[in-house]
């Protein structure tokens, strides 16, 4: 175990780079400061940047990684426009004493305002070094540039390192919304296959996560929960635990967990700790879910489209067609469950947890615990890939309880059945769509009506505290669940409505696109549905809606990767064997605003009901693209996850508690079901970039069942696309 | 309290455990700092624990230390560096075969457990192979490219 050394912001500073990296290996504890430091305004340009002595540079930002790249991508963008070489830059990410705040990670954010701020603060501080070389060359700032890390004149001759220039320094400068960028038409840094630093760590074992962090006196933490969601604690036996060597049982009304200085002696503390409790059955089940759904009680409708007049044009419609779509409850089953250390100290409380947002968390830990803002330090560390509002946020929680009662450090680390049975769930959705066509086939009036739980907005209620009775926000946003319910067609009557339940039977956040999957899924089968109403092929169908050359572009490319040959679904081709074989596409605008994605696919379904997914294509525009590579590798996994969750994935309950707690009771795709996936990129160096982590995720359901409907005339409307519910379909045909 | 002798990673190690059925992952993160292998399920269901014993790919969340006496453990420690990766190694960083990573020691060490017995393996032996590890990322397109990388070379 590393010694403990305090290291602030100032020191980060001081010393350089050689230092953050340990400090992000985690083998310096941080704790010489709470607060957030003054000079640490998103609005300032040191906020976001320092130049050392050495030349290497560090970027402070509060949007995290988590394995998506991102941070590479911050390094480009500073890069490019500081003229230094990317090598050189290290990013320490989410640390609430450290970095900006200028919003956490979620809804592909990194790139649209993670590294859109970072590139600003970099324009800023190019002037500035710009201004400073000039004094110093005697050469006009408008005859300078900088590259390779040093100020020189344009026509040549001898420049000046940017670390003799300010290596050290403070830039003590607002950072200037209207300072020149560079032109992306110049770009050598952004736009390239920068690798990642933390892949070689990765791959060799080296890479320090939270998991793999300590402290000196840490005990080891474990959660007891109820075996009903609900259920009160009535009574603990701790001679059941007896014979665990230095076990101590924390109590706090209904909150009870276990520490030991063994994590292995937690671990069976926590299985085998006798405790009684009260009987509880508030959940609706998840066999019955779509009547749930339907028959909740909810706000005041929402009308979130409302374009033209799409009751009366779907009257007047020449056909008019319905049908109703539905997306289980699903969680973000992450590979590590999850963790946190927390130390409770007089002097301040630190907490290290992989939070997609620290100051969101910190605020939010601050709230329910009484402490005040700035004696809590909440840093980031990479954890496994969340997708979203996985249970960090709990886990925090959970360790920052024990850590008080025992007055020590403690690491939490979940149990799979704590994560998969508590961590807060993707919403379930149940859509019912309606449109109508004319007579030449063309869509005049669409109308979607959506139930779901969702809202309201605010802080999340934790796990722990909820039990522990502690006073809390009951928040139950899943972020922008609305959103592309209607197509991505300039269609001239749109109607979309959302029933927003007031109540849920489990907790929500957000999961990757949160919402939009299952809104495309409806919206992208059911514009198949309309294209065999009209007897026409999809590609062709979709291809007469679309006027916008960017859309346009993605599903010809999506469609000619897969080898699409027009003609009307299902396959006329014969059967192999008990094989059908079909395709289909998708295609959607993400958020109707952002990227544009089209998807296609073959499958293979056997009467058994086994699906095969043997070839996806995908084209991407995103507008510019920041990294191929990266970008590549977030829309590969996109898909790869999302015809996991299209597959395979339910969040199953009875009355009292979550029962699908591990990866049996709850399957994923594995590697015998990973398909071939090919994907173009279509980089538009003129337009806005948008981030990826999401948008490719959107499409792929509806792919899917449009491909499983080519293979078999039967339509899958709810997921997961389980053998048994295949079966079941498709003898009903 | 019991005392178990083993290899790790080409060295003898000694370690005491108060419980002979203590799984030889916390055996291996908490008492001899090896934070390669990974907590995943502690039942045997995603791999990401996965360590070589005498060669064979095992899950050590469910394998008590007691078991893997006397015998040789290989962690992702023991393949190589990131200055000197191993060739499976090289092939995971060449094709960027990781996201969070959180699955990748295990990967590794199932692959290299394959690659030993298989040095030739198709696509589809891979797959096989790689069955009982998860990935929640959605990486497997770059790790089966990974492994038939390391195959080749």
């Amino acid at each position: 175990m590393g010694t403990v050394t305090a290291l602030s912001r100032r020191e980060i500073l001081k010393t350089g780079g050689a230092m953050v990296v340990s400090f992000a290996l985690g083998s310096i504890v941080p704790k010489g400061s709470f607060a957030q430091n003054g000079r640490s305004a998103p609005s300032e340009v040191d906020s976001f940047l320092a130049i050392h002595e050495d030349g290497s540079v560090t970027i402070f930002t509060s949007h995290v990684d988590i394995g998506t790249g991102i941070a590479t991508v911050f390094r480009q963008t500073a890069a490019e426009e500081l003229g230094i070489p990317v090598e050189r830059f290290t990013v320490v990410e989410g640390d609430t004493a450290a970095t900006p705040n200028h919003g956490g990670t979620g809804g592909s954010s990194g790139v649209p305002q993670g590294a859109a701020d970072i590139r600003r603060a970099a324009a800023t501080a190019r002037q500035k070094l710009l201004d400073l070389g000039a004094a110093r060359l005697n050469h006009p700032a408008s005859e300078l540039i900088i590259e390779s890390g040093e100020v020189r004149p344009k026509s040549g001759g001898a420049g000046i390192a940017v670390a003799a220039l300010i290596g050290g320094q403070r830039f003590s400068l607002a950072v200037d919304p209207s300072a020149p960028l560079k032109n992306p038409a110049t770009y050598t840094v952004v736009g390239k296959p920068i690798l990642r630093a933390d892949v070689p760590q990765k791959c060799t074992g080296r890479h320090v996560y939270l998991q793999d962090f300590s402290l000196p006196g840490m005990l080891h933490g474990r959660i007891v929960r109820p075996p009903a969601m609900g259920a009160k604690l009535i009574s603990v036996d701790e001679s059941s635990v007896r014979g665990i060597p230095d076990v101590r049982i924390v109590r706090m009304e209904s909150f009870l967990g276990v520490v030991a200085k063994d994590e292995w002696a937690a671990i069976r503390a926590a299985r085998e700790l006798k405790a009684s409790w009260s009987e509880w059955q508030g959940l609706p089940a998840s066999e019955n879910l779509e009547r749930y759904l339907r028959e909740a009680p909810a706000a005041p409708d929402q009308v979130i489209v409302n374009r033209g007049d799409a009751v009366a044009a779907l009257a007047g419609a020449a056909k008019q067609l319905s049908a109703t779509y539905s997306w289980p409850f699903q969680s973000h089953a992450s590979m590590a469950p999850s963790c946190a250390v927390a130390d409770a100290k007089e002097s301040g409380t630190m907490v290290w947890s992989a939070t997609q947002g620290v100051f969101g968390l910190r605020a939010n830990l601050a709230k329910v615990f009484g402490i005040a803002p700035d004696k809590l330090r909440v840093v980031y560390m990479d954890g496994s890939g969340s997708y979203g509002t996985n249970g960090a946020d709990d886990a925090a929680a959970d360790a920052l309880l024990l850590s008080r009662a025992v007055g020590q450090p403690v690491r939490v680390q979940w149990m799979r059945h704590d994560e998969h049975g508590w961590d807060p769930k993707g919403p379930a959705q149940l859509l019912d769509v309606r449109a109508g066509i004319d007579a030449a086939g063309n869509i005049v009036a669409w109308e979607t009506q959506m139930w779901l739980p969702d809202g309201p907005s605010g802080e999340r209620a934790l796990v722990g505290p909820e039990s522990a009775g502690m006073e809390q926000g009951h928040g139950q946003n899943a972020g922008l669940v609305t959103m592309n319910a209607d197509p991505s067609y300039p269609v001239s009557h749109v109607r979309v409505v959302a029933h927003k339940l007031k109540d849920t039977p489990l907790r929500l956040s957000n999961l990757r696109a949160p919402g939009k999957i299952a809104n495309v899924f409806a919206v992208e089968s059911f514009t198949d549905e309309l294209a065999m109403a009209a007897g026409m092929d999809a590609v062709a169908f979709r291809r007469r809606a679309l006027a916008d050359p960017r859309a346009l572009a993605v599903l010809d490319r999506a469609a000619e990767m897969i080898g699409w040959k027009p003609r009307r679904s299902p396959n006329p081709q014969v059967a192999q064997g008990s094989l059908r074989v079909g395709r289909g596409i998708a295609y959607m605008r993400y958020k109707q605003a952002e990227n544009y994605v089209a998807i296609a696919m073959e499958v293979a379904v056997d009467l058994n009901g086994k699906i095969t997914v043997r070839r996806v294509t995908c084209a991407h525009d995103c507008g510019l693209i920041m990294n191929p590579d990266g970008l590549r590798n977030q829309v590969e996994g996109n898909i790869m996850h999302t015809l996991s969750r299209t597959l395979y994935e339910e969040v199953r309950f009875d009355h009292s508690k979550v029962t699908s707690v591990d990866w049996s009771s709850y399957p994923v795709l594995r590697f015998p079901e990973a398909p071939e996936i090919e994907v173009t990129l279509l980089n538009r160096p003129d337009q806005h970039a948008y981030g990826a982590g999401e948008a490719a995720s959107a499409p792929v359901a509806a792919a899917l069942a449009n491909a499983v409907f080519d293979a078999t005339g039967v339509r899958l409307r709810s997921v997961p696309f389980s053998p048994e519910r295949v079966r079941t379909v498709l003898a009903r045909a | 309290m019991p005392i178990y002798t083993f290899r790790v990673n080409g060295q003898t190690v000694t370690v005491d455990s108060w419980d002979p059925d203590q799984p030889l992952l916390y055996v291996l993160r908490n008492a001899l700092g090896l934070h390669g292998p990974k907590f995943g399920c502690g039942l045997a269901q995603c791999g990401a624990c996965t360590v070589a014993v005498d060669g064979n790919a095992v899950r050590s969340c469910v394998t008590p230390v007691k078991e893997v006496a006397d015998r040789s453990v290989t962690t992702i420690e023991g393949l190589g560096t990131p200055e000197k990766p191993s060739p499976i190694q090289a092939a995971f960083i060449a094709e960027q075969a990781a996201q969070c990573g959180y699955c990748t020691s295990g990967m590794i060490m199932e692959s290299q457990a394959l690659l030993t017995q298989t040095p030739h393996p198709t696509r589809d032996q891979v797959k096989d192979a790689l069955a009982g590890n998860l990935c929640r990322c959605g990486t497997h397109t770059r790790i089966l490219n990974a492994v038939l990388r390391a195959a080749k070379a």
